[in-house]
């Protein structure tokens, strides 16, 4: 159980979040949708501190964050909220410098200190299971974004996360490639992995997501499950934006 | 064949002096100037208003001075404050601090040109920041560094000629006494240019080699830009 309330962030005098409450069960798949500026991925930086929020708390199992505006987590509090999350990004920020299984064991020999030989035996199964196995040796500028963003999702597994967060996974992807990441998120999703991710991507937030929440100027507007927020939005902002998302297509293909 | 003779007797003596002075001499201030100009990138980088501020003054000094003072001043003008160093010594520090304060701007502009997602992704999977550094940041860091490195490196070698002025018995002022006692500075000096092109022929060709290590991860597309 991830749980975040209250949770307020600002770059310098602008603000981007505004109190916002976020429960993660164990096994939920959480969207974030809304506008770009909205605060989607400040607020996924915030659950392992990437952004370090200047009001709320954050509780990740039995460890727990008060965060103030004077001070900073303690540094090993910071750590270990992050051995226990997994992240992907747009950009997949794959280590260049370093073949796929290269990427998986990082974390697991240089953080938490790995036998060499164990380290690439659980690489190799998680490259597996992302459909990548073939790949193991080969440098990230060798792979097709779709493959990185696997071999990313692979490395953001490795140490066994409670929590997968996934800052606009698709963002970067034509749509073919894209849905090459979808499907490999929407098998972890049915494992019970639990994910939370920022997208514009309305496949993965309609077919992967168990819950969707609309966030706009820095607060949650409305949640609620895929078919209540796509298809009967309470809120006028939410629909205004949801419609946004939707109509174009229909719109302009005349159906 | 008189100028032959000259040549022959004084090679081996020259290549003596550039392996016994020149070479050491440029390896160690590099070796040394290399730790300061990381420390100082490190303190202009992250090292807050003081220290940043330490580390650009450090720069502005060095770089704003002929290296020929500088050398001048460590070994004739330091004895007047009663520090007194050998010759050799003083031409350590004089290219150390110079080759720290240009190697340091490479290394500050190495570094910022990694993109802030390879620092979030190594803190993703857990890296400390010294972590980060050491796996992620430097070693792609060190391909944007080398050519620009491998610079300074070349031009440090020619320029420990100048230690020859504070009475360092290097391969340029053995040139000089010879060409002293022989009046034949047309031959001498050109034989001297050529072991300096000879050293840093060297230094060229191990850039190449470590150029390519660096960047066997890249497509070729990337490798040739």
């Amino acid at each position: 159980m991830i749980e975040l309330s209250g949770i307020a962030m600002s770059y310098g005098q602008t603000p981007v979040l505004h109190g916002v409450d976020l429960a993660l069960p164990k096994g939920s798949v959480t969207a974030l949708i809304g506008p770009s500026g909205g605060g989607k991925s400040t607020l996924l930086r915030c659950v392992n501190l990437l952004g370090i929020p200047q009001a709320g708390s954050l509780k990740v199992g039995d460890i727990e964050i008060v965060f103030n505006a004077r001070a900073r987590p303690r540094r090993d509090e910071i750590l270990r909220v992050r051995r226990r999350t997994g992240m992907i990004f747009q950009a997949f920020n794959l280590f260049p410098h370093r073949s796929a299984v290269r990427n998986v064991m990082e974390g697991l020999t240089a953080v938490l200190g790995w036998e060499e030989e164990r380290a690439r035996a659980r690489a190799i199964e998680l490259l597996t299971k992302v459909g990548l196995e073939g790949k193991a040796e080969a440098y990230p500028a060798a792979l097709s974004g779709g493959q990185q963003q696997r071999v990313a999702i692979a490395r953001a597994l490795a140490h066994s996360p409670e929590l997968l967060l996934c800052d606009e996974p698709t963002s970067a992807l034509d749509p073919e490639l894209a849905a090459e990441v979808v499907e490999t998120l929407r098998a972890l999703a049915a494992e019970g992995v639990t994910m939370l991710m920022a997208t514009h991507d309305l496949r993965l937030a309609a077919s992967v997501a168990r819950e969707v929440v609309f966030l706009d100027k820095g607060r949650i507007v409305e949640s609620g499950s895929p078919q209540d927020i796509f298809a009967r939005p309470r809120e006028e902002r939410t629909q205004a934006f949801v419609s946004t998302l939707t109509d174009f297509v229909s719109d302009s293909m005349g159906i | 064949m008189y100028w032959l003779k000259i040549m022959l007797d004084s090679f081996w003596p020259f290549v003596a002096a550039g392996l016994i002075f020149t070479v050491p001499l440029s390896l160690l201030s590099f070796a040394l100037g290399l730790c300061l100009g990381f420390l100082t990138a490190l303190a202009r980088l992250y090292g807050g208003r003081v220290l940043s501020s330490v580390a650009r003054f450090y720069v502005w000094v060095i770089r704003g001075t002929p290296l020929l003072v500088q050398l001048f001043l460590i070994f004739y003008g330091l004895p007047n404050l009663g520090i007194v160093l050998d010759a050799f010594p003083a031409a350590l520090i004089g290219f150390t601090l110079n080759m720290g304060a240009y190697t340091s701007e490479i290394l500050r502009a190495a570094i910022s040109s990694i993109s802030p997602g390879q620092w979030e992704a190594a803190f993703s999977i857990g890296m400390s920041w010294p972590q980060a550094m050491r796996r992620t940041i430097l070693p792609q860091a060190a391909r944007v560094a080398t050519p620009p490195l491998a610079n300074s490196f070349i031009g440090l070698v020619k320029d420990t000629s100048l230690a020859a002025a504070i009475t360092v018995p290097e391969l340029f002022q053995s040139a000089q006494r010879v060409a002293a006692a022989t009046y034949e500075p047309l031959i001498l000096y050109s034989e001297a240019a050529l072991i300096y092109l000879m050293f840093s022929s060297v230094l060229s060709a191990l850039q190449s080699r470590l150029e390519e290590r660096l960047g066997k991860h890249l497509s070729p597309l990337e490798a040739r830009r």
